[in-house]
């Protein structure tokens, strides 16, 4: 049975330790608009924070390395993915999108401000 | 370019043989100056004997020879390291117990005329003391001979210490550091050298080829532009010159494994090229700027489309900028504190340095989208337009970096 957990941003450690760490990151990719699951030492992952505030978004981020489960986390996305590197990954509305070169795709072919204003991270 | 790559690796892999070099050099002298300690003393016969007779005795009927035995090894002096690979265990107990005798002495054998004198009792006196006289010059000679070259040994050996301490202390602040690499695998390692080295040559020549083609294209395109040939055949046209700047990137993320530096350098572009370099090659925003005057009329849907690529590129141009300055940050952050452990501090600023190639892939997936989403945009015969303004736009850079490289120079 899941421990009803505070959310990241209390800075209280949830007490249920055995959640699966692909659940954990879906359950806070729902939780906000925009999530980007990042590390603080790795500078793609700063980039992609710029593009979002350059948009004039305002992203939840999670730093993996700051987090005590982070290496599962980091992992389970690895996994997620198929890719040799976890971060930066971002979800919108939820859904997962992607990494970097996913992200840029979306915004140069259209298709990532119309799913940004969908999920109410961005107004006209 | 190869030239400056090789004298690096050279300069890396020599440092150790240096310096291994050096120090088989000093034990050579070492060696030498323990074997004239040994010849001063005895003859030729103690060399072989490898210690085992006594030393006292050994002198004393020795020093009767002393007098031709500078004679026989003259040809010696002038082969320092010749025989060198044997002797060199015999040495130090010689050198205590003589010294417990008598010290070496190179000016001096006063006491050589009178044993002579009983050894030749039956030969006529004059002869015997020309031929004393003549032994005597010989010996002061090979004396004063052996001097100088034992002096020359000496400064040698001082040489080689200091050149040693200096490699010591160039590695130990690592201007060799390369070398520690090879050191471990060595063939892994300049096998890895190579191929780099392999990866590279085998781009710069496949972009020659690729301007070569680019430059073919041009032409067919401007032709097709021309005369009037069917939106199909323009269309296979310009999906060729598409797929031309795929194989382009391509190429690059190749080049970018083998060598990062060498890409972002943009050694590998005409110099004009380099002077608009970004992250390894051209920037999005730059390419929409020369294409839009050349793609007009537009319709209102195809403007709006096109600010709204303009906006995109532009923000995510940004957002790459921005990652790679905070890279250098965090780089020349770990490379500038003295952390006290050198090689962690190495490891960490190498794992930084690993994630230049994800901006250089980056930059260059910028780029292609950028030129997707405008072949999206634009109709056949637009794209066609545009894609050879873009050819004419670089082939026009190309050859400006000729001009101006061959450009009179000016009076100083």
């Amino acid at each position: 049975m899941h421990y009803q957990t505070q959310s990241w941003g209390g800075y209280m450690a949830p007490r249920n330790m055995s959640v699966d760490p692909l659940e954990r990151i879906q359950k806070l990719a729902s939780e906000n608009a925009v999530v980007i699951f990042s590390m603080s030492t790795c500078c793609m992952c700063h980039a992609i924070k710029r593009l979002f505030c350059g948009m004039g978004v305002n992203p939840t981020v999670y730093e993996l390395d700051e987090d005590p489960r982070g290496k599962d986390m980091e992992k389970a996305l690895m996994r997620l993915l198929g890719s040799s590197s976890a971060v930066p990954v971002v979800f919108i509305g939820g859904k997962l999108v992607g990494a970097m070169d996913r992200v840029m795709a979306s915004h140069i072919n259209g298709t990532l401000v119309p799913l940004l204003k969908e999920a109410g991270a961005l107004w006209l | 370019n190869n030239d400056v790559r090789s004298e690096q690796e050279v300069v890396d892999v020599g440092a150790d043989e240096i310096l291994v070099q050096v120090r088989v050099l000093i034990g050579s002298l070492n060696s030498i100056f323990k074997r004239l300690f040994d010849w001063q003393l005895s003859g030729p016969d103690y060399k072989s004997t490898k210690g085992m007779s006594s030393p006292s005795t050994q002198f004393v009927t020795s020093r009767r020879m002393g007098v031709y035995e500078p004679l026989h090894q003259i040809g010696m002096w002038e082969d320092p390291f010749k025989g060198l690979t044997s002797q060199h265990g015999i040495a130090a107990t010689t050198i205590v117990e003589v010294d417990g005798l008598d010290k070496p002495d190179y000016t001096s054998n006063e006491s050589v005329g009178p044993s002579k004198n009983d050894q030749e009792a039956s030969i006529p006196n004059e002869k015997v003391q020309r031929r004393l006289a003549q032994n005597r010059e010989a010996a002061r000679k090979s004396r004063l001979r052996k001097k100088a070259y034992v002096q020359q040994l000496e400064t040698s050996r001082l040489k080689l210490t200091q050149l040693e301490q200096e490699l010591q202390r160039a590695r130990q602040q690592g201007l060799f550091i390369g070398s520690s690499a090879l050191d471990s695998s060595h063939m892994g390692s300049s096998a890895s050298l190579n191929s780099d080295l392999a990866g590279i040559t085998a781009f710069e020549m496949k972009y020659g080829h690729w301007v070569e083609e680019q430059h073919k294209q041009n032409g067919e395109l401007r032709n097709a532009l021309q005369v009037h040939i069917t939106d199909i055949e323009l269309r296979i046209l310009v999906d060729h010159g598409l797929k031309h700047y795929h194989d382009l990137f391509n190429m690059k993320a190749d080049a970018a494994k083998a060598d990062v530096f060498y890409l972002m350098s943009g050694m590998w572009r005409t110099s004009a090229e380099r002077f608009f370099l970004w992250i390894g090659g051209f920037r999005p925003s730059e390419l929409l700027n020369v294409l839009m005057p050349q793609l007009e009329p537009l319709t209102d849907q195809q403007l709006l489309d096109v600010c709204n690529l303009r906006l995109s590129s532009q923000q995510a141009e940004d957002a790459l900028t921005q990652g790679m300055d905070k890279l250098q940050q965090s780089l020349a952050q770990s490379v500038a504190t003295d952390s006290g452990n050198y090689g962690s501090q190495m490891a960490a600023a190498m794992e930084k340095l690993e994630a230049l190639e994800g901006f250089v892939n980056q930059a260059d997936h910028l780029r292609q989208q950028t030129l997707q989403q405008m072949s999206r945009i634009l109709t056949t015969r637009q794209a066609a337009r545009g894609l050879l303004a873009l050819g004419e736009y670089f082939h026009r850079l190309r050859a400006l970096s000729s001009l101006w490289a061959a450009r009179p120079c000016e009076p100083a």
